[in-house]
């Protein structure tokens, strides 16, 4: 394998490597205009970008700006009224099996009668296929994943006795559990600790080494900023997207924002 | 001990102890999913919704367990359709349907009981020891197939019933899950209807499952100790109709509550005696309750 992959790389025809070019393409995520609204009114209009694997992508702009309506939007779980998402050429609501998805906070029950194991091993539902048991791999990737995030001596405990720091991380693990290409993380800093936060980001990080594919919704403008790749700036519309040293222009986030943002530029 | 052995020599006590068992078993398993949904209020509106499925199918001659059951589950698809279709709530919606299907159901009966045998009270309040035979074995049938799909697809009902987003996202099918819940609810109403009446089968759908959420913390555990809390209540229900010439229905609800209400004062982890919220007002009870209702503002970290 590590031959031929040396002579790809080696090759001198051109052909071959606009055929690279292309699968790298393919390989990205790209939203194209995109439009959703709730009732009559316009929550999204026209929103388009396309984002790479391995680069962390945090999706910014004010409350109400339709960060969480994207994602939903991307995923199907909300009508959208046009538009396409496309992931590796195909639409990604097809592919969902490759996706994880970690819903905002208040969107869960939280004393819903679960524990720490139970929610980790949903993250193998799909994957399990109906009418079958979790099988020994499933319960290896649900523990290897409560490790990480160190939760694994809470598995038995009910994600009601949880701080709310201790209760992302456990949905940090079922995404992990899932073994997808894609993550969409909706508002995961909210309420949580500051030792669940660096483990999130140190997450984060080892999964664009390992060229996965991760949005994170957020509308903290603080110095967390600084540990992301990309950005997609949003308000009802897109208002930019790029790199974050492109993106964090004083005249960007004024659109964005309205003009009241204090913006620290040691983290650009 | 022979006291409680005795009336089983009766052929219709046999019947009636085995209907108790397996009401009691499967509403309180098909229950938790409505107390963890936060739709006890929809078991309530099915239930009241097969009343007139109930009383067509009588009419015609069809069974009365398909009958009933039709017209609970188009009850659901009205009240969704409402709820989507208008800026109407889902409990508005909810108590439009149900109450209009109620309305229907009592005037066809009350039409149809002038020329036969049916009594309305029977349905609206249940008469456990009137079964016949063939109410054992539909009975039978429709737990064996609700047993069947609980188990079958427990890992993604659980998934969906805790987070049906995530579960979307997951590629689950969530609308046929969400359809399979609502066929398991109106199921087991019309299962319960002999024995508890549409009227009070709530409290056996909510009861028994809400107790054990008090002491476990799994939702298999909630199904498997509400199922034995659901059990007792509907036998010890049943003797107390034989005994006491008690509404058998009604009978079976109150034992229900009662063990709710222990559990509620009683649970080591929720209980209102057993677990006091704090160490420095060692008050009444009462008083600890009312002074928990003064909001905090605790983060939770």
């Amino acid at each position: 394998m590590q031959s031929a992959s040396f002579f790809d790389n080696a090759s001198p025809n051109p052909r071959f490597t606009v055929h690279t070019q292309a699968q790298q393409a393919a390989s990205n995520l790209v939203v194209d205009n995109l439009s959703v609204k709730y009732r009559a009114i316009d929550a999204l209009t026209d929103v388009s970008f396309s984002v790479k694997p391995g680069r962390l992508v945090g999706i910014f702009g004010p409350n109400g700006a339709g960060k969480s309506t994207l994602i939903k939007a991307m995923l199907g779980l909300i009508p959208t009224i046009s538009g396409k998402v496309l992931y590796q050429g195909k639409p990604l609501v097809d592919q969902l099996d490759q996706v994880a998805y970690v819903p905002q906070r208040s969107q869960i029950d939280w004393s819903y009668p679960v524990t720490v194991w139970d929610v980790v091993m949903m993250g193998r539902t799909k994957k399990t296929g109906w009418f079958q048991r979790y099988s020994s791999i499933s319960r290896r990737l649900a523990t290897q994943a409560l490790e990480r995030v160190g939760m694994i001596e809470f598995r038995d405990r009910a994600i009601s006795d949880l701080s709310g720091g201790q209760q992302q991380r456990v949905f940090l693990a079922r995404a992990l559990a899932q073994q997808a290409e894609v993550f969409c993380f909706d508002e995961p800093f909210v309420g949580i600790d500051q030792k669940t936060q660096a483990i999130m980001f140190d997450v984060f990080k080892e999964l664009t080494r390992e060229n996965k594919l991760i949005l994170v919704v957020n509308h903290d403008l603080g110095e967390s900023i600084a540990h992301f790749d990309d950005l997609i700036l949003l308000n009802k519309s897109l208002v930019a997207s790029g790199t974050r040293q492109q993106v964090l222009t004083q005249e960007n986030l004024e659109q964005a924002y309205g003009g009241r943002v204090v913006f620290f530029s040691e983290a650009a | 001990m022979d006291a409680l052995i005795e009336p089983l020599q009766y052929g219709f006590m046999q019947r009636s102890l085995i209907i108790a068992i397996l009401v009691g078993l499967i509403c309180a398993i098909v229950g938790s999913y409505l107390i963890v949904q936060r739709l006890a209020l929809l078991g309530d509106a099915i239930s009241h919704s097969v009343l007139p499925g109930l009383a067509i199918a009588f009419l015609f001659g069809f069974n009365i367990f398909v009958g009933a059951f039709i017209a609970g589950v188009l009850s659901t698809v009205i009240i969704a359709w409402i709820r989507a279709r208008s800026p109407i709530k889902e409990d508005a919606a909810m108590g439009i349907v149900f109450s209009a299907f109620f309305a229907l159901g009592i005037t066809l009966i009350t039409v149809i009981q002038k020329d036969n045998k049916i009594d309305l009270n029977h349905f609206l309040f249940g008469n456990i020891l009137g079964v016949t035979v063939s109410d054992v074995r539909d009975t039978a049938i429709i737990a064996a197939v609700i047993l069947a799909i609980v188990f079958l697809f427990y890992k993604e009902l659980l998934f969906y019933t805790f987070d049906s987003l995530g579960a979307q996202a997951a590629g689950l099918p969530t609308n046929l899950l969400n359809l399979g819940l609502m066929v398991l609810i109106a199921l087991t109403i019309v299962a319960s209807m002999k024995a508890v009446g549409v009227i009070l089968v709530l409290s056996l759908l909510i009861t028994p499952g809400a107790t054990a959420y008090l002491l476990v913390k799994r939702l298999h555990h909630v199904m498997i100790l509400g199922a034995a809390i659901g059990i007792l209540s509907s036998i010890s229900g049943m003797y107390l109709s034989y005994f006491y010439n008690l509404p058998s229905g009604a009978a079976i609800v109150m034992v229900a509550s009662g063990l709710f209400f222990l559990a509620f004062l009683l649970s080591p982890r929720h209980g209102i005696l057993t677990q006091p919220r704090s160490r420095t007002v060692p008050s009444l009870p009462l008083l600890r309750e009312i002074r928990d209702l003064i909001p905090k503002n605790r983060q939770k970290g």
